[in-house]
């Protein structure tokens, strides 16, 4: 109770200076045009009928309905070539010019087309239960008066006001009007929809935002003028009508469907988008039917077959009308005077033509209708084998591999692109706190996962050296000895006691030894940038009376479970103040500080730092920053560069080890400089106009310069068990591997380093847009020619390159990508990603991962893998040849659109290697034998 | 237990299990060792196939009077004269009992899908009790009744006949059992006799004793199994007394089939047999190329090995590293 009255005080927005805090702007005019549907918020009886009417919440992702479902999977099934034919040949041989029984004919294709087919129906049974299930979830409505009751989501309409609770999803876009926060803020995570998991803040219109109870919806109207459907998760065009007056509407105010409420008990919102008009439903794909790549070669073999057969057949009934012309006249044992319809030697023609259709039919056995029995036969088995298999069944989760579709087993050995997701595929989602430099030192003993592979790979190397050559042995000796330490410490590691997020070692800070240090007051200033600089609000654990925080993204988590551990807890914050407990190991009782927080300047990509200004308890002004090295570097004062060259050479180690770095540095303010510049701060942030941003932005630029260097940090994502080695194996098996990831460049380069993906002498090639925020027709053009040239321009370098050596590595942005994926532009792109040994898209979309898959899929013509967990997945898992899921996560939207589901990344390996190429060999040798005796 | 864990080891796909490498030396090996084993196999059957003795006699041109060599057709139909005729052959070695007596047609084609569809089986087993007979127009009834046995098989029934004289005294030929057993067991009605039979105005080929049933009638039975192709052999029947070398046989034949109209010929063979059966050189001869090329195959082989070795797993040599 108490947290909550203290969470209801905070004003959460002053937090924010640059995401939250927006002035309103009363923009009336270009609203109309462009703004085709019309929303009359808590009026939903005015939707009952058109032109209002819109669709129903009611959502469904199955192929078939109950009609529909016998003559589109019977079409699906006479799609197969060899179906069409088989049919055809049942339906002659029903007639008296078959040679043979019709049975013989129909029960085999029967047999065929009904396994397929009862196959497809429990698939889509699967799919419709699982959208049963989510039309059925409740929601909080308004149903008149200011009560709100639950209904299920499939009976909300547009136009209606729901209450979402914390921690679950919405049922449909939204547009925000308030929270429980008086502010009117919220939290979400957009998991589902761009794999991001860092909480991202929205903001109601001030105009709404004090309606935050139920009793307030009594009387609320309103009037939406928005944009239509459409799939861009990123812009919202609209404005609303309240009370008289038009405000606009900016993405920042809608919550979409699919993701989640986080930290906030409730929020209200208007039904705009409802069910398949929802964003994340636009941005749905239908689920294709894949085919493997034998398959289709088989048909092509069919109508190889098929023409020899007619071939054969033209022949024998030539020379049948040949024979019955002129030889059979004489033949009298066939009694040729008494003619029929097939048999008639005045006139062959005729029974030429019956002829013709009996030898097709004949001769039928040419195109082996058995042989497709037995290959569905022997991909169920195979299929068996695969969920069977011991090596693929993970322990902690218990789930084993699952072939969901049997058709593309043999498939998985003829992969050549692998497409993955980051987060929750690669990585757990995780952040450690691995290492630190304080005042150019370097704390923190524990390797990394890139270290360690490395360093498990050298001993491997070296044991074969060691093998071939006895008297190379003793020289060697002492790196070996050096190795087994580093392994075994890690070992030793897993005895202690493990804490979240972090996995810091290093007596020398631990247990309050920072203090015997020769740089004593750097490491407390360190300390202190960790545990005060963010944004994150503490909650106490109940069960266990340890405090948990709720952070933006996990790695101010990681930071802030450091500070605990350092000594410096964390506890609470109010509106302007954050109280730390900090605990000398001199003095016994933890002495507890309170931090005046005058200004926080927070992160933004652009940013790329965030900082605060304090007043601590001696009336001393600081400002903190962190923020990405190379930012940081460029601000530092002369003499805060004391460290910077051996935090330099430390931070490119910890880069090289895959982790993810952040500078910290600090500065003092004078009193009277704090104020003149606060003032200037504060005109700033109430000023009105579309340049506000960019006058905060360079007024926070005024205060964050000169600054001191105290030290880096690094925080290690945990990568899943056995990603690096398994990608190592699978790219020294030839396959090239994308990453795909919803996630920041920096972010996505690092995890590329963790997982070996990237390497160190590699040549990066960076395709960046120009800052592309002007929207005019020129400057697109623009930004699109740059990107041309920055392709061909890589393209020529690699062509020029002599080295055969030489690896490159092609890295990509989302709102580039947008670009690159255009129709003129998009082989220029693939041409130089081909070339490239990795490949790295970051901030991409969900729609940008189905999009980049089918360039991949259809500019190389070769097989594709997408391997994923997350809804936002579900896209590229379904445009790729085949499609991996992961499963034992949250949500099981990947799973549910995948042909394969594995517990773990690296089961990957396995499944490819090892079962893709049985299932291959093994139905292409079936073929090989069925194909003989025709 | 025991099962439990085979069924485990299966299911993890790894049962013990044997694959054999086609290396080099294994592939010179496997293909010597059927070289040695094939030729041996040729050079017994053909050595059988030729232990076998027979005579072959064609007789349909000479059976026709001189005087009407120019119009065979006209001779053969016309039913007023008796067509006897007599053969004289002369054994070339001693063959042993039992010799088997054939009579072969060429350019006879009882596979014509026309021929072999104008039957009806049950008919057959039957008889008159089973009444559909469309299946075997066109010769299915006559004066509205059915014809018993129906189709254009059984109406086409050869009927020339043989008799065997050796100095004076006539070889007994045994026509009991030359049709298969499960044809005249189960095939055949043994209550059904012919009813209706050669009664048209278009007579085809012999007729048949309406007395006996049709499962004793062999020489249907044998002729209603239709012959594959166009030329073809069937089983008249056996003498069982060896023949001598020397041994002058007159045949006293009745030359009443009619091959003349489409230019069939007509042939009488005399036949021993063998463990392999008749005579037939296909099978040694087959077996002697296959050895002998196997050979050649791995001394080919054996050569491109000897000159141009290859180390064995050699990764150089896969498609991504060439």
């Amino acid at each position: 109770m108490t947290r909550g009255r203290i969470r209801a005080k905070l004003r959460r927005s002053q937090l924010y200076t640059f995401a939250c805090l927006r002035p309103h702007v009363n923009e009336t005019e270009g609203s109309v045009q462009g703004c085709p549907r019309v929303i009359y918020c808590n009026q939903p009886h005015m939707h009952k009928k058109r032109p209002l009417k819109y669709c129903t919440n009611y959502i469904s992702t199955t192929k078939y309905n109950f009609f529909s479902y016998f003559p589109k999977a019977l079409f699906e099934q006479f799609n197969r070539v060899a179906n069409i034919y088989f049919l055809i040949a049942a339906l002659l041989s029903v007639t008296p010019l078959s040679p043979f029984s019709p049975v013989s004919m129909l029960l085999p294709l029967a047999i065929v087309v009904g396994v397929s087919m009862a196959k497809e129906a429990l698939e889509d049974w699967r799919r419709f239960m699982q959208d049963k299930e989510v039309n059925a979830r409740k929601v909080s409505v308004h149903v008149g008066n200011g009560v709100f009751s639950y209904k299920p989501w499939e009976k909300i309409q547009v136009g209606d006001i729901v209450k979402v609770e914390k921690d679950q999803f919405f049922p449909a876009d939204l547009l925000f009007l308030s929270s429980s926060y008086e502010d009117g803020i919220c939290y979400v995570e957009t998991m589902n929809l761009d794999g991001e998991t860092n909480l991202k803040v929205k903001r109601a219109m001030e105009a709404t935002s004090p309606l935050n109870e139920d009793e307030a919806f009594k009387e609320f109207t309103g009037t939406v003028k928005c944009e239509n459907p459409n799939p861009s998760l990123y812009t919202f065009v609209g404005n609303i009508e309240y009370d008289r007056e038009l405000y606009a509407i900016d993405p920042s105010q809608i919550l979409l469907r699919d993701s989640k409420l986080r930290n906030t008990a409730h929020v209200y919102g208007s039904v705009i988008f409802t069910g398949h008009d929802s964003k994340v439903m636009q941005n749905a794909t239908t689920s294709p039917s894949k085919r493997s790549g034998i398959e289709k070669k088989m048909d092509k073999i069919i109508f190889i077959l098929f023409a020899i057969l007619v071939l054969i057949s033209l022949i024998s009934s030539i020379g049948f009308a040949v024979k019955i012309n002129y030889q059979t006249p004489q033949w009298w044992y066939l009694k040729p005077k008494e003619t029929d319809v097939y048999f008639n030697p005045g006139k062959p023609l005729v029974p030429g033509l019956a002829h013709l259709v009996t030898a097709l039919i004949l001769y039928g056995y040419l195109i082996p209708i058995s042989l497709y029995v037995s290959i569905e036969i022997v991909k169920f088995l195979q299929a068996i084998f695969i969920n069977q298999d011991i090596s693929m069944y993970d322990d902690e989760s218990g789930i084993p591999a699952q072939a969901r579709t049997s058709n593309l087993n043999e498939e998985l050995g003829q992969v050549d692109t692998i497409l993955s997701d980051k987060t929750g595929t690669l990585t757990c989602n995780q952040m450690d706190f691995l290492k630190c430099s304080v005042a150019g030192t370097a704390y923190g003993v524990s390797p990394s996962e890139v270290e360690l592979a490395a360093a498990k790979q050298m001993a491997i190397d070296l044991e074969e050296q060691n093998r071939e050559s006895a008297n190379a042995k003793h020289k060697n000796s002492g790196s070996e000895i050096e190795l087994e330490t580093v392994i075994t410490s890690n070992d030793g590691n897993d005895f202690k006691r493990r804490i979240k997020g972090f996995n810091f070692e290093d007596s020398r800070l631990m247990d309050g030894n920072w203090l015997k240090e020769p740089n004593v007051d750097t490491l407390l200033l360190f300390f202190r940038i960790l545990a005060i600089c963010h944004t994150a609000i503490p909650e106490l654990n109940e069960e266990t009376g340890n405090l948990t925080y709720e952070a933006e993204s996990p790695d101010e988590g990681a930071f802030l479970v450091a500070a605990r551990e350092f000594g410096f807890e964390f506890y609470r914050r109010t509106q302007s103040s954050v109280f730390i407990r900090e605990r000398y190991p001199s003095k016994g009782q933890p002495v507890e500080r309170e931090f005046k927080i005058l200004n926080l300047l927070d992160f933004t990509s652009k940013r790329k730092r965030m900082s605060v200004i304090v007043r601590d308890e001696d009336g001393q002004i600081l400002l903190l920053c962190k923020g990405a090295d190379s930012i940081i570097f460029d601000r530092l004062s002369k003499n805060g560069r004391m460290y910077e060259e051996a935090t330099t050479k430390l931070l490119n180690e910890y880069g090289e080890a895959g982790l993810r770095t952040l500078a910290l540095a600090y500065k003092q303010l004078d009193e009277s400089e704090y104020s003149a510049w606060n003032s200037e701060f504060q005109k700033a942030k109430s000023s009105i106009g579309a340049d506000r941003e960019a006058t905060l932005e360079h007024v926070s630029d005024m205060m964050e310069k000169d600054l001191i260097l105290v030290g880096a940090t690094a925080v290690e994502d945990k990568l899943q068990k056995g990603v690096p080695q398994c990608i190592d194996k699978l790219a020294q098996a030839g396959l090239k591997i994308w990453v795909l990831t919803g996630d920041k460049m920096e972010t996505a380069i690092n995890i590329g380093f963790a997982c070996s993906l990237l390497r160190q002498g590699m040549k990066q090639i960076c395709i960046t847009a120009l800052n592309s925020d002007s929207v005019g027709k020129a400057a697109k053009e623009a930004v699109k020619d740059n990107i041309l040239m920055q392709i061909t321009n890589a393209s020529q370098m690699i062509k020029l390159e002599r080295d055969p050596h030489a690896a490159y590595a092609l890295i990509i942005e989302g709102k580039t990508l947008a670009y690159a994926l255009e129709d003129d532009m998009k082989h220029h792109f693939l041409g130089l990603a081909v070339e490239c040994a990795s490949v790295i898209c970051c901030r991409v979309s969900p729609k940008q991962k189905a999009l980049v898959t089918r360039l991949v899929k259809e500019g190389t013509g070769k097989t594709t893998l997408a391997i994923g967990d997350g809804a936002n997945d579900v896209g590229m898992i379904q445009e790729a040849d085949i499609g991996i899921g992961i499963s034992g996560v949250e949500g099981m939207q990947a799973v549910m659109a995948s042909d394969f589901s594995i517990a773990q990344f690296r089961f990957l390996e396995r499944l490819l290697v090892v079962h893709g190429h049985w299932c291959y060999k093994r139905i292409a040798q079936m073929v090989i034998i069925k194909d003989f005796p025709t | 237990m025991i099962c439990f864990v085979v069924f485990y080891q299966f299911t993890q796909q790894n049962l013990p299990a044997c694959k054999p490498v086609l290396t080099p030396s294994w592939i010179v090996t496997t293909f010597l060792l059927m070289g040695v084993i094939f030729i041996p196999i040729g050079l017994v059957t053909l050595r059988t196939s030729h232990s076998v003795i027979e005579i072959v006699e064609r007789y349909d041109t000479e059976c026709i009077p001189e005087k009407f060599r120019g119009n065979k057709v006209s001779y053969i139909k016309d039913s007023t004269i008796l067509k006897n005729c007599s053969l004289y052959l002369k054994v070339p070695k001693h063959m042993k009992a039992p010799i088997y007596i054939y009579y072969q047609l060429d350019n006879y084609y009882q596979n014509h899908r026309r021929y072999v569809k104008s039957r009806n089986d049950q008919q057959l087993l039957h008889g008159l009790k089973y009444n559909d007979t469309s299946s075997c127009q066109p010769e299915d009834s006559n004066n509205g009744l059915p014809i018993v046995p129906c189709g254009l098989i059984a109406w086409s029934l050869f009927n020339d006949t043989f008799k065997f004289i050796r100095e004076s005294s006539e070889l007994v030929v045994n026509r009991k059992n030359i049709a298969w057993k499960s044809d005249r067991n189960h095939k055949f009605g043994k209550q059904v006799y012919p009813f209706n039979f050669q009664n048209g105005t278009f007579i085809g080929g012999g007729s048949l004793d309406p007395s006996v049933p049709l499962s004793d009638q062999e020489d249907l039975i044998v002729w209603m199994r239709t012959a594959a192709l166009p030329s073809f052999r069937k089983m008249y029947g056996r003498i069982e007394e060896d023949l001598d070398a020397d041994d002058v046989i007159a045949v006293h034949l009745m030359n009443n089939y009619n091959t003349y109209s489409f230019g069939g010929k007509k042939k009488l063979v005399l036949s021993t047999s063998s463990w392999l059966g008749g005579k037939n050189d296909f099978l040694g001869v087959a077996y002697v190329f296959v050895g002998s090329s196997s050979i050649i195959i791995s001394l080919v082989f054996m050569l491109l090995h000897v000159k141009n070795p290859r180390p064995y797993g050699e990764t150089a040599y896969l498609s991504w590293n060439r």
